[in-house]
């Protein structure tokens, strides 16, 4: 092999072998922080079959069932139950809620299945906007009316 | 009135825009003078016409014009004066005007202070800003006008601001932003014009630099604006969140870093041509994927104000258009094109290629973390979310061999390097920086690991920088003829604008490393009098008080800061209630520092009259943008450089005719 065609093998060698590990690598990571979405009648009764197991890793977006919002009266802890069509779970997430979260609206949840119908999350998000519903959601919702979050709730009348 | 008039001018606009792009186009391929010099006049006028619709709309919001939808929709009458004026880009319509108006300000530039480029390229580099501007007065005018009017029924006063964007990084950063994706039309128009005329040759790469670099600082500054705000406005108290949005600027960054690179290597040694214009497409494509993005609703994010269909099918056209069109423009001519440097295997070339490699590595990673929530959406295979814990794995294991090659790249000559000679540098700069590092890092308390590799990195960059100007000026020092002093200054500004971006890079990851390793925060429950200790501050609670803004009621809580019980600062954080949008914000309390933020938030009350706070003390944050800004001011000064001023570049050129040799010196 002449000089310049043993230099350009190299460079295209080197070039072939960083994006072959630049995929690997990729995968893995994907493979370890992908979440999949579920709603909570997902979580029960399986998405197309598939039941998630206790200890996955999920996202879970549904609307907070009005009067389940419980605290602890020491710490940040706090609870409240997921619906969408039928189905609860139960979400226990410790720290601060957004600011837009509110019984009757509709939420997101990153979190590990401790039981069959229950979530621990580390993150919980609402969007900024009154009548924010996932966009996961409102598509497996199609149909189902909305319910809007009651204009007396205890949230905005005692706060402000 | 004064919307229809705005509305006419946009049409007019859009009339101008087809004038542009065909006049000048033909002109150059007809050799025709006449029509190639329409190109500026029309240029003018695309400016003034949208700048006239601007300032209509503009007026409409100053004036609480709420029978014009957009403003209705996007304003109050009690909003405060200055965010009337900032709100015109708040909402989707007008900061698609903003855009446009930034794209006919780049062509304007482009037509005003181009006058050493030969007439023929520049009518078609106009050509082609008009083409794309085009594409955009169609999407206004037929899928999102702003100066749609709600008659006769309109509302007695609007819906306001979106409380978010109620805010000074706001006024700055969206213009910031759009300036750097929209100045890379330029970069990418000069790319288009050289392949359409086949020519070539390096001097395209010249020409288009300082635009380029122009665009790069101005995106540089708009990304760390986006991040400050995040970070300040939504109460998490987190710089970066890999969400959409913010890979959506961050993208088109990463290729245009890559690509200020390659021009300079296309520049000097004629070499990389054909990958430099592919990176000024895609550089452009993907400015237009992020606005695509965001804009059509497909990702959700605080940035998608409205979604609708319709709006998203005409961009995804309009990115098959123009993508599509220049890549196979590409592939019709990419075989023509010839780099005739030779370099060997060890030089600053392959250095800067591999950097290249490794720039655009982290761009797929970001478009495919971005887009496979996406795909594997509409494939049918349910709704995923990739988390942020995938993008912070895959840069760090891409930051190490890239910020390895950014201090070996300016060592290092261009053609050949020997080897050895490069690798005592390496070894005196690797031992420097890990003493340094570790050094540095051994003083904080529960040092890790990660802090190590970040800290070691940030002073490799930092002492190959320095080396490399030191190697610069040495001979001329040793030689007794300037001082030190004097050769510092000899520096060409474009050498120093490297040297200032390498350092912002230092900074920010020295901000970066020391931030996510060294970051304390406390989500807490406090009553009254309650105080917690982090990192050595006294944070105590003093209370809550009422305050009524001028669209909003807040709760406002004090919160006092002692370090070895001397006060160090009172913070006031806010929970606002906004009552035309019913929303709730937070505004965060910050005590900014050289080497720490003391961060409140305030959370909600609960049920016994307690409030839960968030409490953070996060070390060394401002590094992360103090450095995009040093970065930036080396785009400045690199654009500053003598060689892209008008006049002399002329006669560069003909002085290269004569001895190439001397243009060989210069530049290398």
């Amino acid at each position: 092999m002449n000089p310049r065609r043993q230099k350009r093998l190299m460079v295209v060698s080197a070039i072939v072998i960083v994006i072959a590990a630049a995929v690997g690598l990729m995968l893995y990571a994907l493979n370890q922080n992908i979440d999949l979405f579920y709603t909570p009648s997902e979580v029960i009764q399986g998405k197309e079959g598939n039941i998630p197991e206790v200890g996955q890793r999920l996202r879970i977006g549904g609307m907070v069932v009005e009067g389940t919002v419980k605290r602890d009266q020491e710490t940040l802890a706090v609870s409240f139950d997921l619906v969408d069509t039928g189905p609860i779970v139960t979400v226990s997430y410790q720290g601060i809620l957004p600011d837009l979260f509110r019984e009757g609206q509709g939420i997101v949840a990153t979190g590990i299945l401790t039981s069959p119908n229950h979530i621990d999350a580390h993150e919980v998000l609402a969007k900024h906007d009154e009548e924010y519903m996932p966009p996961e959601l409102a598509e497996k919702m199609k149909g189902i009316k909305h319910v809007k979050p009651s204009e007396s709730s205890d949230y905005e009348s005692g706060a402000y | 009135m004064l919307a229809e008039l705005g509305n006419f001018s946009l049409i007019m606009a859009l009339m101008v825009a087809i004038l542009l792009s065909v006049y000048p186009m033909w002109g150059a391929y007809k050799g025709h003078q006449k029509m190639m010099a329409m190109a500026k006049p029309l240029a003018i006028g695309m400016f003034l016409f949208t700048a006239f619709a601007y300032f209509c709309l503009t007026y409409a919001f100053v004036h609480d014009d709420f029978s014009v939808a957009y403003v209705a929709n996007t304003s109050n009458s009690t909003l405060p004066i200055y965010y009337k004026y900032t709100a015109v880009w708040g909402g989707h319509e007008g900061s698609f005007l903003l855009w446009t108006l930034i794209l006919c300000v780049w062509t304007l530039a482009v037509a005003l202070f181009s006058k050493a480029i030969p007439v023929k390229v520049l009518a078609r580099v106009l050509a082609i800003l008009g083409m794309v501007g085009i594409g955009f007065y169609l999407f206004m005018l037929l899928t999102s006008n702003p100066f749609d009017r709600l008659l006769p029924f309109y509302p007695i006063d609007g819906k306001d601001l979106n409380p978010l964007l109620q805010d000074f990084g706001m006024i700055i950063h969206p213009p910031m932003l759009y300036m750097g994706y929209v100045g890379f039309s330029v970069a990418f128009a000069f790319a288009i014009a050289a392949l359409i005329s086949g020519q070539l040759d390096s001097t395209w790469a010249r020409w288009s630099r300082p635009w380029t670099l122009a665009a790069w600082s101005f995106l540089t500054v708009g990304v760390a604006l986006g991040s400050w705000w995040a970070y300040y406005e939504l109460g998490w108290g987190g710089w970066w969140f890999w969400d959409p949005s913010e890979n959506a600027a961050f993208m088109p960054w990463i290729i245009g870093t890559a690509l200020v690179h390659s021009l300079a290597v296309t520049e000097k040694r004629k070499v990389f041509k054909s990958w430099t214009v592919f990176l000024a497409i895609a550089a452009f494509s993907l400015s237009l994927l992020g606005t695509f993005l965001i804009r059509s609703g497909v990702l959700v994010s605080v940035h998608s104000f409205a979604s609708d269909p319709s709006r998203g099918l005409f961009i995804l056209g309009l990115l098959v258009v123009i993508i599509g069109g220049s890549l196979f423009l590409y592939a019709l001519r990419a075989s023509q094109i010839k780099s005739n440097g030779r370099y060997g295997l060890v030089s600053r070339e392959v250095f800067l290629m591999g950097n290249n490699i490794f720039l655009t590595a982290a761009t797929l990673v970001v478009l495919l973390g971005t887009l496979l929530p996406l795909v594997h959406k509409e494939l049918g295979m349910g709704s995923i979310s990739i988390g942020a814990p995938f993008f912070d794995q895959m840069f760090t294991y891409l930051i190490v061999p890239f910020v390895l090659l950014l201090g070996v790249g300016p060592l290092s000559r261009w053609k050949n390097q020997s080897l050895q000679a490069l690798s005592k540098q390496i070894m005196i700069a690797l031992g420097l920086s890990l003493s340094a590092g570790l050094l540095v890092n051994a003083g904080f308390e529960q040092s890790t690991y990660m802090a190590d590799l970040g800290l070691v990195m940030s002073f490799w960059v930092i002492i190959t920088t320095v080396m490399e100007v030191r190697q610069r000026i040495e001979p001329q020092v040793t030689a007794g003829k300037y001082s030190i002093w004097q050769s510092l200054q000899k520096l060409t500004p474009s050498h120093w604008g490297m040297v200032l971006g390498h350092l912002g890079f230092a900074v920010t990851l020295i901000g970066i490393t020391l931030v996510s390793a060294y970051n304390t925060e406390r989500n807490v429950r406090m009553a009254e009098g309650d105080s917690v200790n982090l990192q050595g501050y006294e944070f105590v609670f003093k209370g809550i008080s009422q305050l009524q803004g001028p669209n909003y009621s807040a709760d406002v809580a004090h919160v006092d800061v002692y370090q070895n019980s001397q006060l160090v600062s009172t913070l006031k954080a806010e929970k606002r209630f906004y009552p035309v949008q019913r929303n709730v914000m937070t505004e965060a309390g910050i005590d900014s520092g050289f080497s720490r933020d003391l961060f409140v938030a305030l959370g909600e009350q609960l049920k016994n009259g307690d409030w839960s706070l968030r409490i953070y003390v996060k070390p060394f944050i401002n590094w992360i943008w103090a450095g995009a800004f040093i970065m930036a001011i080396g785009g400045v000064f690199s654009i500053s450089d003598k060689r892209y001023r008008m006049g002399s570049l002329a006669r560069n050129a003909s002085s290269a005719k004569e001895n190439p040799k001397n243009l060989m010196e210069q530049t290398s």
